[in-house]
């Protein structure tokens, strides 16, 4: 039981960013990717999602073994996928709790409704783990929300639609230290055998929070190294350009 | 289907109707009024019909008004079907109502109203109340473009509402005007007149509807807002015609110092709709918001046309009108905001955004600004465009199926408009009707 990405090349306007990436993530376990600006970190993640922009060429993604290339990208979000995005979008006119309600909604089989007063009792609990003020229910989705609000609310989403695979693009950016700590208290609470992180980070720091069984660095559209988690300390403190002399040395 | 009774050349005016649709209404109307019903007659037959190189009329569709006949409402049978619809179709809370079919008053009740508050039928008030109504009625001549209907207006039998609020007194809840029409080309002119004295507030709905799908009622409605030193207004219209109405509102806000006058549109029916609004800020502290959310479909033509004018020093307004179109229909939005002479530290905002929902909608846009004076803050501007794609990828991310995600985007848009409104109720009931044409397109 696996998100498994296989020799994965995409493009973007016929320039290819994904050179045959290859990765695997185990039910049960947290993966970090860590890569420098540019290195095709969210093109990764959105070509997972199914965003139209992008082309797959070559190569495969598969949760437990479902080809989900070629589902929508709303099937592939309710076979279990989530992508907690970094640039989360503003929806003005359609308030936080009818959007999460809405998601949830649309797991359920046609007829049968989502119980309100159980749904907002959930809501509020998990707003109060991430210490969201109750006034996002009814504001519009992400608008004129600060950049660290809009993240919480990318992981309320998450905790409220409980997906088998999580992928965080850059959670990170944009909470400060405060913030994070609440965060990834909430995502080690989501930490289970039955559920699967890929942690998207361009800096080590959201990795003393969230601790990850395995490290990648992502270069130039591809896995060039992997490691236990000193690696990301490693990578820090020698600098993305350590990774581009060893890969001109090899 | 378009069914425009259309004779290619109208030109003599006055065709549209031989005679004033006048009426007996039970009550002795003041000789001010009658002079006010020949004097509009009179300008009625000397106006000229809309032309299109008008700037008035740009973009519109004059097709659409070449009215072969404008015919009076017969008698009223049936009307305890009306009542019924109207207790299945209403806003919960309201503290007070009236209800018109074809212009007669079926029903009203005012009673839960403070006591000093006069609320009446319009033709009551001007036997009753005839020097509070000549005040205010129609203080402010048309000057958006229609001014021949404004005169048939005044020379027809009206229905609608007089509300005086008096000083201090602020009215909690929302007071409802329900009109449904009927028949073959009936001619029909609501006017509301709504005044809030000092400190005083008032919030009012208006809601028009047909009776049947196939019913083509001609609309002429005029509104009177007035608020003075520190009144305040809220004035909704709701209408949710069948689409072979035609619908008209010209509305006319005259703002005080320190009162605030909130003019509101919300159109989802009729093949052809004209709303002009004209805010006038007459004294310093006065603030006027206008706004509008209108879905369009089929081949629904709506064509909004408003005037912000600073006429004092520290003036705000603020105007955001809202259209999704939809298949074949047109919107047109023409406003202009003008800061006077001397109307210094004016802030004025004026927005129109368009959702085109399809390839063969068209919506029309021209924004305007003339400013005369120093220490102004004013914006305007216009945008078109389809839905974000992006919007409806974050959806579908969280599992929306396509079409869903589009229908709540769509909503959410002139929801940001219904949102603006104060009340509970009143937004609710917009939302739901909204919702559920959405959900027909
Ligand atoms: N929609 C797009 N259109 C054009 N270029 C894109 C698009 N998305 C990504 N790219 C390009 O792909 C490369 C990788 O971008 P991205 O995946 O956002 O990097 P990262 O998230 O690692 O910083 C960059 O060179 C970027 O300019
Ligand atoms: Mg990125």
């Amino acid at each position: 039981m696996s998100l498994k990405i296989d020799n994965l090349h995409a493009s973007v306007e016929d320039i290819e960013i994904l050179k045959g990436l290859t990765l695997e993530i185990p039910k049960g376990e947290v993966h970090a990717i860590m890569g420098p600006n540019g290195s095709g970190k969210s093109t990764l993640s959105k070509v997972i999602a199914g965003h139209e922009d992008y082309e797959v060429t070559e190569g495969s993604v598969t949760i437990d073994g479902e080809d989900i290339l070629e589902m929508e990208i709303d099937e592939r979000s309710r076979a279990g996928l989530f992508l907690a995005f970094q640039y989360p979008h503003e929806v003005p006119g359609v308030s936080n709790a009818n959007f999460i309600r809405a998601a949830l909604q649309s797991r359920l089989p046609d007829g049968e409704e989502i119980d309100a007063v159980a749904y907002y009792k959930d809501l509020y609990a998990k707003m109060d783990e991430l210490e969201m003020d109750r006034k996002f229910t009814g504001r519009s989705v992400n608008e004129g929300f600060s950049g660290g609000e809009k993240k919480r609310n990318e992981i309320l989403q998450m905790m409220m639609l409980e997906p088998k695979y999580c992928i965080m693009d850059e959670t990170d950016s944009g909470l400060d230290i405060d913030a994070l700590r609440v965060v990834a208290k909430g995502v080690n609470a989501m930490r289970s055998p039955d559920r699967g992180f890929l942690v998207i980070t361009h800096y080590q720091r959201l990795l003393d929070y969230i601790v990850p069984d395995v490290v990648h660095v992502l270069y130039d559209g591809k896995i060039v190294k992997s490691g236990e988690k000193d690696l990301a300390l490693e990578l820090e403190e020698k600098g993305y350009d350590w990774v581009k002399t060893e890969l001109a040395a090899a | 289907m378009s069914t425009t009774l259309t004779k290619p050349e109208m030109s003599a005016h006055g065709e549209w109707v031989s005679e004033p649709l006048r009426r007996d209404v039970g009550a002795e109307l003041p000789d001010w009024y009658q002079q006010i019903q020949a004097d509009s007659w009179h300008n009625f037959l000397e106006t000229p019909e809309p032309v299109r190189k008008d700037e008035n009329w740009r973009f519109a569709d004059l097709k659409k008004i070449r009215f072969e006949r404008i015919n009076p409402v017969g008698s009223l049978n049936e009307q305890g079907s009306f009542v019924e619809r109207f207790r299945s179709n209403r806003v919960d809370s309201a503290i007070g109502h009236c209800l018109f079919a074809n212009g007669h008053l079926i029903e009203s009740d005012f009673s839960q109203l403070p006591d000093d508050v006069i609320a009446c039928e319009i033709n009551e008030a001007l036997a009753n109340h005839s020097e509070l109504v000549k005040e205010h009625f129609m203080q402010d001549p048309a000057r958006l473009g229609s001014q021949k209907f404004a005169a048939l207006h005044g020379a027809s039998t009206l229905c609608g509402v007089f509300i005086h609020v008096p000083k201090n007194v602020v009215i909690d809840g929302v007071i409802e005007i329900h009109h449904v029409n009927s028949g073959e080309n009936t001619g029909i002119f609501p006017h509301t007149l709504i005044v809030a004295e000092a400190n005083s507030k008032v919030s009012v709905f208006e809601n028009f509807e047909t009776a049947g799908k196939g019913d083509s009622p001609i609309t002429v409605g005029m509104v009177d807002l007035d608020a003075r030193d520190g009144g305040k207004i809220q004035y909704a219209s709701f209408q949710n015609n069948g689409p072979n109405a035609r619908h008209m509102q010209i509305n006319a806000s005259r703002v005080g110092r320190d009162s605030a006058v909130k003019n509101c549109f919300v159109n989802l029916g009729s093949m052809w709709v004209r709303n002009e609004a004209v805010s006038r800020m007459m004294e310093p502290g006065a603030d006027s918001q206008m706004f509008s959310a209108n879905l369009a479909n089929g081949t629904e033509e709506y064509d909004q046309r408003t005037l912000q004018l600073h006429e004092a020093q520290h003036t705000t307004s603020d105007l955001l009108y809202k259209n999704a179109l939809y298949d074949d229909a047109r919107t047109i939005f023409s406003g202009l905001i003008q800061v006077g002479k001397g109307a210094h530290h004016t802030d004025s905002y004026q927005t129109c955004r368009n959702m085109l929902g399809s390839d063969t909608a068209e919506a029309n846009a021209m924004p305007g600004l003339e400013i005369d004076a120093d220490q102004v803050k004013c914006s305007h501007g216009s945008t078109s465009g389809p839905i974000s794609e992006e919007e409806i990828f974050y959806l579908m991310a969280r599992g929306i199926p396509a079409e869903r995600a589009r229908r709540m985007i769509s909503l959410g848009f002139l929801n940001e408009v219904i949102q603006r409104l104060e009340g509970d109720d009143v937004k609710e009931f917009i939302f739901g009707k909204v919702e559920a044409k959405f959900r027909a397109i």
